[in-house]
């Protein structure tokens, strides 16, 4: 067989993308038809940035969601003689597989296509949660540190700049090693760092319906049942039923990657909220008697929407772009994994012969993070026109 | 502005014990220090091999205690062998009189590297050297670059300039240094695709290459030809951020009832940006740019990894990766040490510049 031009590869490229196509022409019309109706979200499509961005965004979720209908090779089948195959290349022996290395080996021969479509997933099913897991720590720690201010909030602050001076390369390097996963700090970090989610989702609906018995009873204790056990598989790995959980190394990652993020949040959460203490809906609220809980949670959190949703858009690039600095120098990813950063750093070694083991995942982290920015600019534009 | 100082200055000190002691903590834990025994006695010693080096060499003793031998506070262990002789801490580098005397960070021992076996001040200090260049060159071109294309973005807000120039700003945040610097050593760097090949075909270039790249002839001279892909990767990424703030500062500057005033007297407006509204615009990214060099040590270990130049990043990376303890502490004091300083720096220009601003 031929080696593939470099039309018909983009042509096969598509159509094995087709499941993200019809999902993305699905989802844009549908926003797009209803976009009145649709807040904030559908005003990001009066603006072209916000749209490209979105449109990226997207491209690469459902991309992650169907990798097992995209992908053309297992990630990690070595065939015989495609070493390093420039893109296009027939295999040497088909058999049942698809017969071409649509971007080429790499220098383990393995698909190119493939490892990065799946390294998508990789980074997709870390980056949201860990940045989530970060804003929720952030906000639980930055509402009644702006607002009570005095003693606790210059400890918590103390706290983050001592975390923020210290270099994200070289916390990485020390906390993300083997031997650090066989001791108990990764495990402890867990623990604490994912009990704040647990107590936050409990105080959020807490303090909306104390009023209201029966029905705060009900969702604090749906919501702690669901934390709890949700909790005691990804920090301990002891899920009685065994539906959650999380491999040492990924817990390793994941710990670090919210360790650095959350004081950033909190710095920005504590000066928001700092602004929002003095207004005249704040002063109604505790002239009323409500509790400092439902202030901060049902008050002030809401009126500090729009820049902590465009923050969350950015802090999933970095996270992103953290999750590449790891893979980049090994730390915390197992040998074979199909992540970007840990597939651009295999395949440096012969960038100057063959760059698109290399070039392949790293142009896909850098278009992911960029239509996470460009979406975050969007946001921002369309938020500030209120 | 004496107490604003002094009250900083203490903050800072105890920032950096904490910090130092974390990285103390963490270097030392078993696990790693064991793996240090191996390293350094033979790789299948048996686990009452580990103990036993571990003792002879005074890990065995309390974390607090070893870490103020660290910062010499604490007298250095001795401990005499079975022989007779006496060793300890102190007396490896000061001779027999070494004995109960204090040799840590406070007496300007850093201790010794052993993965570069040599005295850790000195590997430390030719390193620091070799990363000052880099940074100096990235300043250079990352600082006049982003000012102005953050001031001629902010120029005119909205108009097809400021959209390019904020999407190229956008773009090169979103590009991490080990993604632009895998770019442009495939496109530039490489004498078999990209770049090279057609321009020598063409006869433009006479080298194989158009930048080398491997940085390691930089350190005995600095050319055009060596140093440029590794500049240009850490300040793109750098770039980026500090045009963003430029940007957003001077939009704002351009609403001023001041500058609408110079406008309507007839100034022109080349004259009102370059004396108008540029002073003004220029506060904010001061204390980004400072707030910045810190936050530039992950591109220059990413950098001085990827292009094999033998600087501070390097170091640290190879430190790490080995678990030399004591080199890895004294690149983490440094570390801390700059960004607090930069912090520092940051704060007392702000009030410097802008005079709304009273530190009492």
């Amino acid at each position: 067989m031929e080696e593939l031009g470099w039309l018909a590869i983009i042509g096969r490229i598509a159509q094995q993308l087709l499941p993200v196509w019809v999902a993305m022409v699905i989802v844009f019309a549908l926003s797009i038809r209803f976009k009145r109706r649709l807040g904030l979200y559908g005003k990001l499509f009066d603006s072209n940035v916000g749209m490209v961005g979105f449109a990226i965004v997207i491209f690469w979720i459902f991309t992650a969601i169907f990798a097992d209908m995209i992908i053309t090779h297992d990630p990690l089948a070595q065939l015989r003689g495609m070493r390093n195959a420039v893109p296009g290349s027939p295999l040497a022996s088909p058999g049942d597989h698809y017969p071409y290395y649509l971007l080429g080996g790499d220098s383990l021969a393995r698909d190119v296509f493939s490892r990065a479509v799946m390294g998508a997933r990789e980074v997709l099913t870390i980056a949201p949660f860990a940045a989530m897991i970060s804003f929720m720590i952030g906000i639980s720690l930055g509402l009644p540190a702006g607002y009570f201010g005095g003693r606790l909030d210059t400890s918590l602050t103390f706290l983050a700049n001592l975390v923020l001076a210290f270099p994200v390369i070289l916390l990485f390097f020390l906390l993300v090693a083997p031997e650090i996963q066989e001791t108990a700090i990764p495990v402890v970090m867990a623990g604490i760092l994912f009990l704040v989610p647990v107590l936050f989702v409990s105080v959020l609906l807490n303090a909306r319906f104390f009023t209201q018995p029966m029905k705060r009873n009900l969702y604090v204790g749906a919501a702690l049942l669901v934390g709890l056990w949700a909790y005691s598989g990804l920090a301990f790995n002891a899920d009685p039923l065994g539906v959650w959980g999380m491999r040492a190394n990924l817990l390793n990652v994941f710990v670090a990657v919210v360790f650095v993020n959350a004081p950033t949040v909190f710095r920005i959460v504590r000066g928001i909220t700092m602004d929002i203490r003095t207004r005249d809906y704040v002063a109604a609220a505790q002239t009323r008697g409500e509790g400092p809980w439902y202030i901060m949670m049902w008050e002030i959190l809401p009126n500090a929407r729009g820049p902590l949703i465009v923050d969350f858009c950015l802090r999933i690039g970095y996270t992103t772009i953290l999750l590449g600095t790891l893979g980049f120098f090994g730390l915390g990813v197992s040998p074979e994994s199909p992540d970007w950063g840990s597939t651009i750093n295999d395949g440096r070694r012969l960038l100057t012969v063959y760059p698109h083991p290399a070039l392949v995942p790293a142009l896909s982290l850098m278009s992911l993070v960029l239509g996470l920015n460009l979406l975050a600019d969007g946001l921002r534009e369309e938020s500030l026109k209120d | 502005m004496l107490l604003f100082l002094l009250r900083r200055v203490g903050v800072m000190l105890v920032t950096a014990l904490c910090l130092t002691f974390v990285v103390f903590f963490l270097t030392n834990l078993p696990a790693k220090l064991e793996t240090l025994a191996k390293t350094q006695a033979g790789a299948r010693i048996s686990d009452a091999e580990v103990a036993s080096w571990l003792d002879r060499n005074g890990y065995n003793q309390p974390m607090l205690v070893r870490y103020g031998e660290w910062l010499g506070v604490v007298p250095g262990w001795t401990r005499e062998e079975a022989d007779g002789t006496i060793r300890g801490r102190c007396i490896e580098r000061m001779g027999p009189e070494g004995a109960g005397a204090r040799c840590g960070l406070l007496q300007g021992y850093w201790g010794h590297s052993t993965r570069f076996r040599a005295p850790v001040g000195e590997v430390i200090s030719t390193r620091l050297g070799a990363t000052g260049w880099l940074m100096l060159w990235v300043l250079i071109v990352m600082v006049p670059m982003a000012l102005i294309v953050g001031i001629v973005a902010g120029m005119r807000e909205g108009s097809r300039t400021d959209r390019s120039l904020s999407t190229f700003a956008i773009a090169s945040t979103a590009t991490p240094e080990y993604v632009s610097g895998v770019l442009f050593i495939a496109l530039l760097a490489s004498s078999t695709v990209g770049l090279s090949p057609l321009l020598v075909s063409w006869g433009v270039i006479p080298g194989p290459v158009l930048f080398q790249g491997n940085a390691r002839s930089a350190l005995d001279q600095i050319t055009f030809w060596n140093f440029t892909l590794p500049v240009i990767t850490i300040a793109l990424y750098g770039m980026g951020y500090v045009a963003r703030i430029t940007r957003a500062s001077m939009t704002e500057v351009m609403t001023q009832q001041y500058i609408r005033t110079a406008r309507l007297k007839g100034v022109s407006f080349p004259n009102i940006v370059l004396r108008h509204a540029l002073r003004n615009a220029l506060i904010a990214p001061f204390t980004v740019i400072m707030l910045q060099i810190p936050w530039l040590l992950n591109g220059v270990v990413i950098v001085e990894v990827l292009f094999s130049y033998p600087g501070f990043g390097w170091t640290l990376y190879e430190a790490a990766v080995n678990n030399d303890i004591e080199l890895l502490l004294a690149a983490s004091v440094v570390a801390v040490i700059v960004v607090l300083l930069t912090q520092l720096i940051s704060d007392i220009g702000y009030v410097y510049l802008n005079p709304r601003i009273r530190v009492s």
